[in-house]
């Protein structure tokens, strides 16, 4: 019945940082075009996840595929040349850079190669769609911390990227700036990207989602659309059990 | 190029060759003798400064490479005519480099100064080893007959060269890549850039210069051993300099180059046993006191400048 085009396959993934397991055993498919969250209370180890599929760490077991492609043995740069960009839970600007160039950064040495007048063009396109075009040539130092996750999203697209991972993108914006977000982010899909989303936002997670994970000290525990999982027993008492402490 | 660029060149090319006119000045010998350091050294800061101003590696190998250059120029010369010498040597610097970088750019900071300053120390030894054991000698006469005013216009010719080449680096890709590097590596890694790579290539340029001024020095001693081949204050001296200057400009360097070595000149000379200690001083006042380098506090003033007339015009 499932004949959707599989994108991303998580083979029983597991990463240790020393004696502490942060991702265990996961496994998990993506679909082209999907909007796919990642969810779980604090510390389960989606971070690590997201790390693991971008190659930023290694795993410790398991794999990793895009399309046909083992990826959880490549480098990060391979990774993202094969059309993988991300955004970082704590954002990560280039400091010494404008904004522009920021962008730039993410359209000349990977998935996507310009230089010279293109690759302005291209990088003041991809600012112009997350509403920065004004702050171009501003220095970073300059943004609020929200431009700078806008900038920082610019410079991911600017890559041209087949599959976009978010790391809590939307978290820190006000009811407006996150219905503008959850636009963009549909706006994505709907020109063909795949995106995993890692959320603490409800709203966002019912209205974009098309299916979660779940996870829990670094296991699934539950995986299906927002509504299925959100009422599922064990995903409440992981919450809850999260609001205890 | 925009016009300021053409402007810039303009400048630049007239400014060279105004001091190429230096060796015909009267009384030029004692000239000479101070503009031949304050070139040299300007060329080792530029160049040093292209590989560790963006990454923020600061390389204490400078003495490695220079030594390589310098130190073969005496066999080189049995085999070879001097101008054939000059690209062997930029050619051992930048495999000295890419062997170099290759091992430790992959490490943190630390790691990378340390080995490079043991790379020299470590050159030196297995050079004086080799020829205490094979060779039977302790050093190496340099025979080839090339006065002060032809090393001081190889030295002029090198400088011009290290300024065109930084230019084109800091246009290309690699110059792009480098800046991100020295931004955050982790997003230069997600952005597709080969970090090592990147690093190494540009850890090599500043190693080939480096040893072309070694070898293009050697001829002012007629008689080379390798402890003075590969002396460590050079490599101290050229990141004193380039830090005091600035490493964030292609001229920061330069800015501190010119001071900095005539007062060495003048220091080495009068306080020759207490050079190290003074080094020592010099090295902690830069870093202290001015870490973005008198480039760095000239564009400030400047802006700030800048920033007030337009204060004013517009208020
Ligand atoms: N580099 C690391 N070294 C050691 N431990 C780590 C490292 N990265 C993450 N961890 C640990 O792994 C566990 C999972 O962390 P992770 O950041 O993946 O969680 P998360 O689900 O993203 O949490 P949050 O919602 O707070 O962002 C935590 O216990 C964390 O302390
Ligand atoms: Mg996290």
């Amino acid at each position: 019945m499932d004949n959707r085009v599989r994108v991303l396959e998580v083979r029983n993934v597991t990463r240790r940082f020393g004696g502490l397991v942060a991702v265990n055993d996961m496994s998990f498919d993506v679909h082209e075009q999907e909007v796919m969250g990642l969810i779980g209370p604090n510390g389960s180890g989606k971070t690590t996840m997201m790390n693991l599929i971008s190659g930023a760490l290694r795993v410790s077991g398991g794999d990793i595929m895009m399309d046909d492609q083992l990826i959880s043995d490549m480098p990060a740069r391979h990774i993202a040349r094969a059309g993988v960009a991300r955004t970082f839970q704590l954002v990560r600007m280039l400091p010494t850079m404008t904004a522009l160039e920021n962008v730039m950064a993410g359209a000349v040495f990977g998935h996507k190669k310009l230089w010279g007048r293109a690759l302005q063009v291209h990088a003041m396109r991809q600012l112009e769609r997350v509403g920065m075009g004004t702050s171009a040539h501003l220095p970073t130092s300059a943004l609020t911390y929200i431009d700078q996750k806008r900038v920082e999203l610019a410079r991911a697209l600017a890559a041209n990227p087949r599959i976009i991972l978010l790391d809590e993108w939307l978290a820190g914006l006000n009811p407006t700036e996150l219905r503008t977000g959850i636009e963009l982010i549909a706006d994505l899909r709907a020109e063909g990207r795949t995106i995993i989303l890692v959320e603490h936002v409800m709203d966002a997670i019912r209205s974009l989602c098309d299916r979660c994970v779940v996870m829990n000290t670094g296991r699934k525990i539950a995986e299906g659309t927002p509504a299925e999982v959100l009422s599922d027993d064990e995903v409440i008492r992981a919450y809850l059990g999260d609001d205890d402490d | 190029m925009t016009r300021k660029e053409v402007i810039y060149a303009v400048l630049v090319l007239a400014a060279f060759a105004v001091l190429a006119f230096i060796p015909s000045l009267p009384n030029s010998a004692a000239v000479l003798s101070l503009v031949i350091p304050i070139t040299m050294y300007t060329v080792l800061a530029t160049s040093w400064a292209l590989f560790s101003g963006p990454t923020h590696y600061i390389s204490l190998a400078t003495a490695a490479f220079y030594g390589v250059g310098a130190y073969m120029m005496a066999p080189a010369l049995e085999v070879m005519p001097y101008w054939m010498v000059l690209p062997i040597a930029a050619l051992s610097g930048a495999l000295l480099a890419a062997l170099v970088g290759a091992m430790t750019l992959r490490l943190s900071g630390v790691y990378f100064v340390i080995f490079t300053l043991g790379l020299a120390e470590m050159v030196r030894q297995v050079i004086t080893w080799y020829q205490n054991n094979f060779a039977g000698t302790r050093g190496n006469y340099v025979f080839v007959d090339i006065n002060d005013a032809q090393i001081y216009w190889q030295l002029l010719a090198l400088a011009l060269l290290v300024y065109l080449v930084g230019w084109l680096i800091n246009r290309s890709r690699l110059g792009f890549a480098i800046r991100i590097i020295g931004n955050d590596e982790l997003v230069a890694r997600h952005s597709g850039i080969n970090t090592a790579r990147a690093k190494i290539l540009l850890f090599m340029v500043s190693g080939a210069f480096a040893a072309v001024v070694g070898a293009v020095m050697t001829p002012r001693f007629v008689y080379i051993e390798p402890a003075m081949a590969f002396n460590p204050e050079v490599s101290f001296l050229v990141v004193i300099m380039a830090l005091l200057g600035g490493v964030h400009r292609l001229w920061g360097p330069l800015v501190g180059a010119i001071p900095f070595a005539l007062t060495w000149e003048v220091i080495a000379s009068n306080f020759p046993a207490q050079t190290v200690l003074l080094m020592g001083i010099a090295f902690l006042l830069v870093v202290y006191y001015i870490p973005s380098g008198v480039a760095g506090i000239m564009e400030k003033v400047y802006f700030r400048a800048r920033q007030q007339r337009r204060e004013v015009s517009h208020g």
